[in-house]
């Protein structure tokens, strides 16, 4: 079986935020960029579905972006995916712009089981795998905790608030991974090095960038300090006393 | 026929969500500034608060039932919404930015062919036109957008427009019966957690850290979310450590909240955490160490031992309620 992993490079967490001068993006300079966590997540359920069913199973894993994305797509190689396909835009692109991109690539290759990051860390939509499922009229199960598959049955749980679904469907299918999926794997000292040897294809994203006209990015209002009440238990009475008449939210 | 805006509405269980009249009445609101209707529709089998949206000053509101759609069918439901906005001279669709309708809204989308904007916190007409803004990088910025699509279809984050109530008397609740519903992909049970709340739905949130010291104290942060009729949330560092449950994670690798209030207890306030709570109205901090960058966001602090100050917290609040 041929299974899919769409990944994206995004800025490590810990960065903080500093406006572009387009105000159109942020300013990457000083950004260490890293793989999207929730992707390490679907690469893992891909490699476990391939160990499981062997044969002449292929794990392709696919992003859309510059040459910068190149290093995300190495790690992806290194952790033990197959090949690795860079489909490359420069102009900025949507999640339905992405979606397209992606969906027309899985469709290339015959993907018939495709994994993703529930979310990116970046523009946080949450929406690329459902959107590639209804583009390629794939079933898609979102925000996936447990996954098993048997055949071309798939029963897998979702989280959702105050509990999981549990959600009946089959293949072909789009799968979106959520943190407690799997452990992904470290790469392995040999997966480096054979990733390093690895030839990342390279093929234009085709020319659709979706919707979206962005008007600007900006800082959320800074907030200013507040009161510190005091050190000890003597300040809870008055921290209630505001909470109930100036903040009226108790 | 008159061009509309649709609110697209959830229920679980039989009940319209909080959520579904915060997109009704976000529906109402653009459609007069826009001169649209404000129509409002929801899938389901019996539901038991479909009156209620009255109040809201939608006047029509559709029902599409199905037995069997009572619970989520992502399939089954996209199909069913596509259709009927086709059908119905659908120009704009709210959705609540619930786990279903991120799910469903995407699916809905590539069927109409409209452009999607996720998670909205503002939703203002300029010039005849939506823009929106949405929070990106967690929160870290902000970003104002508009779709360039004939249809647009918008989600709402929870909790963050207030529902405005009208003065209408009644809604015009019209029943169509759906056939053959498409059950590819279908919910076949729910499993409830634990928690009695969810974070992303919470007005509330209690939030512990590192500082609680182990998740044998998190009773402490429990007892003070069960008296504020609250939930629970953790930070990052004390998921990873596995005393807490993912679910319950807060900051930008778990769920971005805005509540009226949240309460972070032993949270020293990593840019990752901020980034996810620093929408909430209100902030109360408290942690031993006076200079924890949590304090620069929170409205009220209290520089002091968690241990000592969440007991005493709860019991002044348990006097309160009493």
């Amino acid at each position: 079986m041929k299974i899919a992993v769409c990944i994206s490079q995004v800025p490590d967490t810990a960065t903080r935020i500093k406006i572009g001068a387009d105000h159109k993006s942020i300013d990457p300079s000083g950004v260490t960029f890293i793989i999207n966590p929730y992707d390490e997540f679907a690469i893992e359920e891909a490699l476990k579905i391939k160990e499981k069913i062997g044969g002449d199973s292929l794990v392709y894993v696919i992003s859309v972006g510059d040459d910068s994305v190149k290093e995300t797509l190495r790690k992806a190689l290194a952790m033990g995916a197959d090949e690795a396909i860079l489909l490359k835009a420069s102009n900025q692109k949507d999640s339905f712009g992405i979606a397209k991109a992606l969906s027309e690539e899985i469709k290339n290759l015959g993907c018939e089981l495709v994994f993703t990051g529930k979310q990116s860390v970046d523009f946080d939509s949450g929406i690329t795998g459902q959107l590639i499922a209804e583009m390629l009229d794939y079933n898609c199960v979102s925000v996936v905790v447990e996954f098993k598959l048997d055949g071309n049955k798939i029963i897998a749980e979702r989280e959702i608030e105050g509990g999981r679904e549990i959600v009946e469907t089959e293949l072909p299918a789009v799968i979106t991974a959520q943190k407690g999926l799997n452990e992904p794997r470290y790469a392995s000292l040999k997966g480096i090095m054979a990733a390093k040897k690895k030839i990342i294809l390279e093929k234009p994203a085709i020319d659709f960038n979706g919707f979206t006209e962005i008007l600007n990015l900006h800082l959320p209002p800074s907030k200013q300090p507040g009161r510190i009440l005091g050190t000890d238990k003597s300040a809870v009475p008055e921290l209630v006393r505001l909470l109930r008449e100036e903040a009226k939210v108790i | 026929m008159a061009e509309k805006i649709l609110a697209v509405l959830e229920q679980r269980e039989g009940s319209l969500k909080k959520v579904s009249f915060e997109a009704a009445s976000v529906a109402v609101n653009i459609a007069n500034q826009l001169g649209l209707s404000a129509e409002a529709l929801v899938v389901g089998s019996e539901i038991n608060n479909l009156s209620e949206l009255s109040k809201f000053g939608i006047s029509k509101l559709t029902h599409l039932r199905h037995e069997q759609l009572n619970n989520y069918s992502p399939t089954a439901y996209s199909d069913v919404i596509a259709s009927y906005a086709n059908e119905n001279g659908a120009k704009v669709l709210i959705f609540p930015n619930t786990a279903m309708g991120v799910d469903l809204a995407p699916r809905v989308a590539v069927k109409l062919n409209s452009g999607i904007m996720m998670d909205c916190m503002k939703l203002e007409v300029k010039d005849n036109d939506i823009v929106a803004t949405r929070p990106v990088y967690a929160g870290k910025a902000l970003i104002d957008l508009k779709l360039k699509s004939e249809i647009k279809i918008f989600t709402i984050r929870p909790n963050v427009f207030k529902p405005q109530t009208v003065n209408s008397t009644s809604v015009d609740i019209e029943v169509r019966t759906v056939e053959n519903p498409n059950l590819k992909t279908r919910v076949t049970a729910f499993k409830k957690s634990e928690g009695k709340l969810d974070v992303a739905e919470a007005d509330i949130i209690v939030s512990g850290g590192r500082g609680m010291k182990g998740p044998e104290n998190f009773h402490l942060i429990e007892e003070l979310a069960e008296v504020l009729g609250a939930a629970v949330g953790a930070s990052r560092a004390v998921v990873d450590a596995g005393w807490r449950q993912h679910r319950e994670q807060v900051g930008q690798t778990g769920k971005t909240v805005s509540p009226s209030l949240y309460i972070a207890c032993g949270i020293s306030g990593a840019i990752q955490h901020l980034a996810g709570m620093s929408s909430s109205k209100y902030i109360v901090a408290i942690n031993k160490d006076k200079d924890a960058p949590i304090f620069n966001v929170a409205d009220y602090g209290i520089a002091g031992d968690v241990f000592e100050i969440l007991p005493a917290l709860t019991d002044e609040i348990k006097k309160l309620k009493s």
